[in-house]
């Protein structure tokens, strides 16, 4: 049998690096670095038993060569993959097949950003493109608040449903010790903040803090003799749309409808058997897409299924329970810590805002103007 | 058949609008209209490209409000044209505001200068089919 196997590798290792406002100086390979000692003290390998390494970053071009120098590590296999924010979805899709192949048996894939310190500006330059950046959008938000008024447009969607997605992302927020984010947030401070990109306030768009996070995979064989209970990769799908927001052919449907139905299909398990959900949330429209996409409503109902508190502490379903991008942390290339959440969800390890039974938890990464949709879903040694 | 070493698609598009015209090309082979300007049609590969000149009318498939400090609001809006391609633009002459779905808009040039090539920009069409 061909392709990628449900349960063929593990994550044994999951950590963030510092998070927030680094000091002055402090580069985005120190917090790699920082992180992958981290994730390896968190299973109990050592930096010589890393032999797969894959990066991606703004601020560092050439990631694993960066990484793989800072340590001063010879992996056998790497990859530097960037299609923004869910690039490290599909590191661990391409970790997957290089341990199933046998190229190597302890992947890390790591990521750090110090956008906060420096800019984003000089963190995320953008590229001059001649057929859009004469009209001066505010990229990306702009692009989102595009497929934002769209929605609005065609089924309804109202801005009191795009502030539930930040209110319910607070609320998490202040059960992760780790987030940004300190404060009580209610709908109306969303809608009455200041207006950025219509119809977005800045409440309706993520954090520009510094952070970066790595995590350890590696063969169900070795997982089982390392410190922590195995979170099995049960199923993985990705897709690329377009670069630019003027390719997207329609703005109220997402790649994560490929991608979701490929890791559902992977996984063998449908919507309805997820506990928790870790949605890439650049923006309050993100988790309204991707919940319709993913198979949790029907296309055009995302507005009305977060509304009331559906995502929130005690809702329905439990999205974002770090307080995600818009109020726990957002570095820039938020996908990897989207994984880390879901990872220790199934672990157990999330204290007050730790989700039931949750045996199976789905991350999905976004990248670029929704332009890369990347789904990965991981499961306890339950689900195999 | 593009020469890239003679004229580029960018070129050619830039050509016509400092005539006052915003050109498109179609696929002979996929019998489609694209954008932006390519050296080879997507999907087949076709180099089979004619260059059209846009009647120029179009209509707003979505549209947002950009507030820069210290600057009025600008409009960024994408639009469907009636030939059946879509780009990027702006609609002027009215409030940023005032632009909505659905409006039917008519294309003009937005000159440029030494800095910046020129560039469609468009206006309220009314009703116009």
């Amino acid at each position: 049998m061909s392709g990628l196997k449900k349960g063929s590798i593990a994550v044994v290792g999951a950590a963030e690096s510092d998070l927030g406002l680094v000091a002055q100086h402090t580069t985005p390979v120190d917090l790699m670095a920082q992180a992958t000692m981290r994730a390896l003290d968190d299973c109990g390998l050592k930096l010589k038993d890393i032999d797969g390494l894959f990066v991606a970053a703004t601020q560092v071009r050439m990631g694993p060569m960066s990484l793989a120098e800072y340590l001063r590590i010879k992996p056998k296999v790497f990859d530097g993959t960037q299609i923004g924010g869910s690039s490290f979805m599909t590191h661990v899709a391409h970790a997957q097949m290089a341990i199933q192949l046998g190229l190597c048996e302890v992947a890390v894939i790591a990521y750090g950003s110090t956008q906060r310190s420096v800019s984003r500006a000089a963190a995320s330059p953008r590229e001059f493109n001649p057929y859009e950046t004469p009209y001066r959008p505010i990229l990306p938000i702009s692009a989102y608040a595009m497929a934002a008024a769209r929605h609005m447009h065609q089924y309804g969607t109202k801005r009191e449903h795009l502030a539930e997605v930040a209110v319910a992302a607070r609320k998490w927020a202040l059960l992760n010790p780790k987030a940004w984010e300190k404060e009580p947030l209610t709908i109306e401070q969303v809608i009455n903040a200041r207006m950025v990109s219509y119809p977005f306030t800045v409440r309706d768009c993520c954090l520009v803090v510094d952070g970066g996070g790595a995590i350890v995979l590696t063969s169900v064989a070795k997982a089982k003799t390392l410190k922590k209970k195995p979170v099995y990769v049960l199923g993985i799908g990705e897709t690329l749309s377009h670069a630019n927001i003027s390719s997207l052919p329609d703005f109220t449907v997402t790649g994560a409808s490929v991608s979701g139905a490929q890791a559902f299909k992977m996984a063998g398990i449908k919507p309805k058997d997820v506990n928790m959900l870790s949605l890439y949330d650049a923006f309050t429209i993100n988790p309204i897409l991707f919940l319709e996409d993913l198979g949790f409503c029907p296309k055009g109902e995302g507005g009305r299924f977060v509304s009331g508190g559906a995502i929130a502490p005690g809702g329905k379903l439990a999205v974002n329970t770090s307080g995600g991008g818009l109020s726990y942390c957002h570095p820039g290339m938020y996908g990897l810590l989207v994984m880390i959440e879901a990872i220790r969800q199934v672990r157990g390890e999330c204290g007050d805002r730790q989700v039931k039974n949750c045996d199976v938890a789905l991350a999905h990464g976004n990248g670029g103007v929704l332009s890369s949709q990347c789904t990965v879903i991981f499961g306890s040694e339950n689900t195999l | 058949m593009t020469d890239l070493t003679k004229q580029s698609p960018l070129g050619v598009y830039v050509e016509h609008l400092n005539k006052g015209e915003l050109a498109y090309q179609f696929s002979k082979d996929d019998n489609k209209a694209f954008f932006y300007p390519r050296a080879i049609a997507p999907e087949s590969g076709s180099e089979n490209i004619e260059w059209r000149v846009s009647k120029g009318l179009g209509t707003v498939y979505t549209t947002t409000v950009v507030y820069y400090k210290g600057e009025q609001p600008l409009n960024v809006a994408m639009i469907d044209m009636d030939e059946g391609y879509r780009l990027m633009s702006r609609v002027e002459d009215i409030a940023a505001e005032q632009v909505k779905i659905g409006m039917r808009v008519k294309f003009k040039v937005h000159p440029g200068d030494d800095k910046a090539l020129p560039y469609p920009v468009f206006t309220p069409a009314g009703d116009a089919k």
